[in-house]
């Protein structure tokens, strides 16, 4: 039946505070979510307040100076620091972002951390994503031709290479994914954005020659028709991308093949 | 438990095919047909305001009215029967209350269809 309760674990209890060392001029509160596995405890929501003036301007910034220097026991995805591997995905200030990217000061009051929504839990913001792994890997996310390869390279021109972007972009964070409630409700059969946008890329590459089995295997009610241009997964885009104009040329690509 | 790996999930049983692009066409079309149509039974209805039976006869028997009355009625019944499939898709998680919630809005639509068009019938011939 439709669920109305919330499952084990979904509660947010209040956490510790962590006070800044006196001295500091310029604090703010960074609310982390937090959960330990092996606790048997509930989450909780804790407090850690940060001097700006001896931290980076950027959310991870934060995180990391909270890590290294008052609580080691934080846990977080994160490598890059500069939008480019999409690890540090959080929701942060109510939108999943790009925890590199997204600056302190954009911020007003308080800045709150949670993982990635409506997905498990491993721990505090590290969000469980084997699920869209496991669907990336389902729509073959690879060149398939039958054209044996040239001596060199596949050649592109610039307008079919111009069809890629906006799609090559995508570094796989998730945000969008975990931003659409089309894939709350049905992330089990809906594939949701960041995969269609993926599905997409490779329908649309001119060097590509399985297009029609890919359109195939996404005529489906939920692979593809659980998208009801909500349009979150653009809006909360780190990139600037739009999954849901994507998802919409895989619509109109079914269209025209009739 | 279940030791099925993600991927054998991902991949599930394929693609339905039916239900997809066709259902989505069909429920575009249904509501591209639905703006005149609902704007046309609108105005008419607003015209008619305060009047006894006889005119109201007058008027689904008049023209193409009886037509474009039978119309409406198949798709609104058929857009509506749609949008309350996608719904329950989206929302409702048991499988056996999915499939008799379904029956029952199919069937539903489908009865309460004829029943309009016998209606518009009887009242115009």
């Amino acid at each position: 039946m439709v669920e109305f309760t919330l499952p084990a674990n979904s509660k947010v209890k209040k956490g510790k505070t962590f006070p800044v060392p006196a001295g500091a001029t310029r604090v703010r509160k960074f609310k982390v979510y937090r959960w330990d596995p092996d606790s048997g405890e509930n989450p909780r929501l804790d407090t850690f307040e940060v001097d700006l003036d001896t931290c980076g301007p950027m959310v991870l910034d934060a995180l990391i100076k909270i890590k290294d220097e008052i609580d080691s026991t934080l846990t977080f995805r994160r490598s890059c620091r500069e939008g480019v591997c999409g690890s540090c995905a959080f929701n942060v200030d109510g939108t999943n972002t790009l925890a590199c990217i997204k600056p302190i000061d954009d911020i007003k009051g308080d800045v709150k951390i949670y993982p990635l929504p409506h997905m498990p839990v491993v721990k505090d913001l590290v969000a469980d994503l084997s699920v869209p792994y496991a669907q990336y890997r389902s729509i073959e996310p690879w060149l398939q031709a039958d054209t044996p390869p040239p001596t060199g390279e596949r050649l592109q021109s610039p307008e079919e290479r111009a069809k890629l972007d906006g799609l090559w972009e995508c570094v796989l964070c998730f945000c969008c994914q975990t931003s659409c409630p089309s894939y709350w409700w049905n992330g089990d059969r809906y594939l949701g954005p960041a995969i269609l946008l993926q599905a997409y890329r490779w329908i649309v590459d001119s060097r590509d020659e399985a297009t029609g089995e890919r359109l195939d295997k996404l005529d489906d009610p939920f692979k593809l028709f659980r998208c009801h241009t909500i349009m979150n997964c653009t809006s909360t885009c780190p990139k600037g991308l739009n999954p849901g104009q994507a998802i919409g040329e895989i619509k109109a690509a079914l269209i025209k093949r009739g | 438990m279940e030791f099925r790996s993600p991927l054998g999930r991902a991949r599930g049983p394929g693609s339905a095919k039916e239900g997809g692009i066709g259902q989505w066409k069909a429920e575009r079309l249904a509501a591209i047909a639905l703006v005149p149509l609902t704007l046309w039974f609108m105005a008419s209805a607003v015209f008619m305001v305060g009047a006894d039976l006889a005119t109201f006869k007058e008027w689904a028997g008049a023209h193409g009215n009886p037509v474009l009355l039978i119309l409406l009625t198949i798709a609104l019944y058929h857009h509506a029967q749609m949008g309350l499939q996608v719904v329950i898709e989206d929302y409702v998680h048991h499988e056996g209350v999915v499939i008799i919630s379904l029956v029952l809005v199919k069937l539903g639509a489908f009865f309460c269809a004829a029943y309009t068009i016998f209606s518009i019938v009887r009242l115009t011939f």
